[in-house]
């Protein structure tokens, strides 16, 4: 069975939800759409207090290239246009509404149009997908139409539909897939024909038996191959899953479309196929709500901006729950409150009840980290040079910029070593090593400038 | 899919004081403690078989060795005023080790002073487990070699021989003392002498650990036990073990010894048409000795051998070069200890030049031809 060289396979709880058909989930007292919605600029908000939107309408537009819009997830009134908290960045701006129950579209959005594929364009199906404020749904949320806008030097020759959902306890992906068969095939088409690749091909992990069986019937009519991966975390990230289906490496440093390559998350094709054939912007999303802590996890159908507390509530939370991880427990981010919001990423929510301390120990270089690595690290050398402070030996002479953070490292040590959290504080000293390189050169750029005129003049 | 406009009221959410930590989330239930107790459990064997052999002796040199290392691990981590870790096991592992590498009568003092020496200097004065660098069951043998040299190296070693077996239970087993297979062998290395040895020790004796020899060395089929419940629980990984016994085997089959003045063994047989009295030779060389101890519980120490597959090869096979000179060439019978220790020095040069080749980039060959 094709895979990548690596991993590890944790337990995956997925028992818990994967049999729970994807259930929508009621309208809140408020949604906080938060501008803050993808990799790159954050939107800016369009809309004042008071106005009155229809679901689909523009709240905030992108903030530059690498940014995309967002639009009202339901009808009713800006109740306010203010920071909010934030999963992820802590605080963001938010457009508030109050939900007046109708759930109207916007004119123009929602047409079920009879539109046939074949009909649209290249160029059309990048316009609507960035008008639809289409991100990656698998929880990167890199803006979709930046994908599918290579430079001219580069072409994309394989569209890989990521459905291998390799974290543990979401299934979010996999319902999905069951349920949702046509418009992951229609989105994968469409994906395929934006960037004029030669092949799709469709990925899924070999615990998803029934989604793989679902998926190849109709895919085949197409060409599109479903691909069984072996059952390995993390096997849905990019690099490795490019490795795995087609034995290229994405160079260190560089971008799949480097090797002619796409990837897309399953749940990014249905969004494109309701932002392109239904003139759909993201509203919604499928979202896993698991772990001991939920009375009744499932997978749900929830609005971009609906409170974390009301999906809780309407999923049930047992008393006890010690930690609420949005996304999965390998690359997810633990929240300190319920306050925060459904994002367009938010694959999944976890209710744990407990909170083990693990206490740090000095490595025994047993060499576990070394064998999982999937970027083919030295992890175990890159903590030790953490703990010593050492973090431009870590990015110069230890390759920390190569790792993914997918977390197995962390994961296997037996010494309970937080390695993976140790590499992003390097990333970040790097980072601000860099911000501070540039502003010397800007600075001394500025003063030989100075300079010169001073000698004209 | 059906849409749910309608609005309503959620009950409130009730959650206590979450606690926040980095990702990921889950840790793999193995811990350093679980480790460290599944490798006493693999030495259970070998330490079953060394009571059968050697009588209650072998207990109480081991219970007096581990007894130590822990005391000794406690007594330090107390002085540096850190956690107290010896419920972790790694003492426990360190004192067995350290008395299996020794014989059964040794006076009390042997093996505390061994276990003492293994666990304060070679462990704790580095910063304790995952710091040291060389493994402290071993440098604790190599400081009683010389600290105690006349209860170590014996020239006759205790045991019970084959025929008393049979009459375990009844009152009149006798140990005799004889010189260890590897020692005759010291005597007479080549080809020779092979068929004198058999006939003293045979291959099966050597298996069961029906031979004279340190108290966990003797059943290579208990110690071959204790090691594939290490590989199964991947607490070590075969890769290390299967090179350094394949490398003593090949060392042996090829190395020519010198005997009478003249060479004669390893490659200098084969071509004379001594190929299978060779074989015999090498096999002999597995299973006598403590080469199974070191190969699957010494060398495979993960603190000090390499982190990387290929570094473990590397170092399994200078091991097993090294043993198969110090026992074909060297002053002692045996070559485990020294060998292994030899390579724990090179531990960290060899994980330098063996790092895996990052994903993404070319090896450095690669990288210079395009």
């Amino acid at each position: 069975m094709r895979t990548f060289r690596g991993g590890v396979h944790p337990h995956d709880h997925k028992e818990l939800a994967r049999e729970a058909a994807i259930e929508p989930v009621p309208l809140p007292e408020r949604l906080v759409v938060s501008m803050n919605q993808q990799l790159g600029a954050p939107a800016k908000a369009v809309v004042e207090p008071g106005a009155e939107v229809l679901r689909g309408e523009l709240l905030g537009e992108a903030g530059g290239f690498v940014s995309a819009p967002v639009h009202a997830p339901t009808s009713g009134r800006v109740v306010d246009v203010a920071p909010h908290p934030h999963p992820v960045a802590g605080s963001a701006p938010a457009v508030v509404i109050e939900p007046d129950g109708r759930d109207a579209w916007a004119e123009g959005c929602d047409r079920d149009s009879g539109e046939r594929l074949d009909a649209v364009e290249p160029g059309e199906i990048v316009a609507r997908i960035r008008e639809a404020g289409v991100v990656g749904m698998g929880g990167a949320t890199f803006p979709t139409h930046v994908k599918l806008s290579p430079p001219k030097d580069k072409s994309i020759e394989v569209v890989i539909l990521n459905g291998c959902e390799c974290e543990p306890y979401l299934t979010a992906d996999h319902r999905l897939m069951l349920e949702r068969t046509a418009e992951v095939v229609s989105g994968l088409r469409l994906l395929v024909k934006a960037v004029g690749a030669s092949r799709g091909v469709i990925g899924v992990e070999a615990n998803k038996p029934d989604a793989a069986q679902a998926l190849s019937g109709l895919a085949a009519e197409f060409g599109f191959p479903v691909e069984v991966l072996r059952v390995k975390y993390p096997q849905g990230a990019e690099k490795q899953l490019i490795k795995a289906l087609t034995g290229r490496e994405v160079p260190s440093g560089g971008l799949p479309m480097d090797v002619g390559c796409l990837v897309q998350n399953v749940g990014t094709a249905v969004a494109a196929h309701e932002a392109v054939l239904r003139a759909r912007p993201v509203t919604e999303r499928v979202c896993t709500v698991t772990g001991r802590g939920a009375a009744r996890p499932g997978n749900y159908l929830v609005r971009v901006g609906m409170p974390m507390a009301h999906l809780l509530a309407h999923a049930g939370v047992r008393g006890g729950v010690r930690r609420l991880v949005l996304g999965g427990p390998m690359m997810g981010l633990a929240q300190w409150t319920a306050d925060v919001p459904v994002l367009k990423g938010t694959s999944g929510v976890l209710a744990l009840m407990d909170a083990p301390e693990w206490k740090t120990r000095a490595c025994i270089s047993c060499g576990r980290c070394v064998e999982g690595c999937p970027s083919y690290l030295v992890p175990s050398r890159l903590s030790i040079l953490a703990e010593a402070g050492a973090f431009s030996e870590m990015i110069d002479e230890a390759n920390a910029l190569d790792c993914i953070e997918c977390g197995v490292c962390t994961y296997v040590c037996p010494a309970r070593r937080p390695i993976v959290q140790w590499i992003r504080q390097a990333k970040w000293e790097a980072r601000i090593r860099k911000m501070k390189a540039d502003r010397v050169r800007a600075e001394e750029a500025k003063r030989a400038q100075e300079k010169e005129s001073a000698a004209t003049a | 899919m059906s849409e749910a406009p309608e609005k309503r009221e959620a009950a409130p959410v009730e959650l206590g004081t979450l606690v926040v930590s980095s990702s990921p989330h889950l840790r793999a239930p193995d811990s350093i403690g679980q480790i460290m107790w599944t490798v006493v459990l693999a030495l259970l064997p070998a330490f079953c078989a060394a009571v059968y052999v050697f009588g209650i002796d072998a207990a109480r040199v081991t219970l007096l060795a581990v007894a130590a290392a822990v005391a000794t691990e406690a007594a330090c981590q107390a002085l540096r005023r850190e956690r107290v870790t010896v419920s972790d096991g790694s003492a426990v592992v360190t004192g067995v080790l350290l008395a299996f590498v020794l014989p059964a009568d040794v006076s009390w003092y042997v093996p505390v002073v061994g276990s003492i020496v293994a666990i304060a200097v070679a462990k704790q004065a580095f910063g304790g487990l995952g710091c040291n660098f060389f493994n402290p069951a071993l440098i604790g043998r190599a400081f009683l070699q010389f600290a105690f040299a006349d209860q170590v190296t014996l020239a006759k070693w205790r045991f019970l021989p084959a025929h008393a077996f049979s009459d375990l239970l009844g009152s009149g087993v006798d140990a005799v003392s004889q010189a260890t297979p590897l020692a005759v062998l010291k005597g007479a290395p080549g080809p020779a002498g092979l068929d004198a040895l058999y006939r003293q020790y045979g291959l099966g004796d050597l298996v069961l650990g029906n031979v004279p020899g340190s108290i966990g060395e003797v059943s290579a089929f208990a110690l071959l036990l204790g090691g594939l419940i290490l590989v199964a629980n991947r607490c070590i990984n075969w890769r290390l073990p299967a090179a350094m016994i394949a490398t003593v085997a090949i060392s042996v089959l090829l190395l020519p010894v010198r005997e009478g003045g003249a060479f004669t063994g390893g490659f200098v047989s084969i071509l004379h048409g001594g190929a299978l009295a060779q074989g015999k030779l090498a096999l002999y060389h597995l299973f006598a000795g403590g080469l199974f101890l070191g190969a699957f519980f010494m060398a495979t120490d993960m603190v000090t051998s390499p982190i990387t597959a290929r570094g473990q090869i590397v170092f399994g096979v200078g091991a097993g070069l090294l043993v198969a000179l110090i026992r074909l060439y060297g002053g002692y019978p045996e070559g485990v200890c020294y060998a292994i220790l030899l390579m724990n020095a090179a531990r960290p040069l060899i994980d330098r030049y063996t790092r895996p080749r990052v994903f993404g980039t070319k090896r450095r060959k690669e990288a210079e031809r395009a």
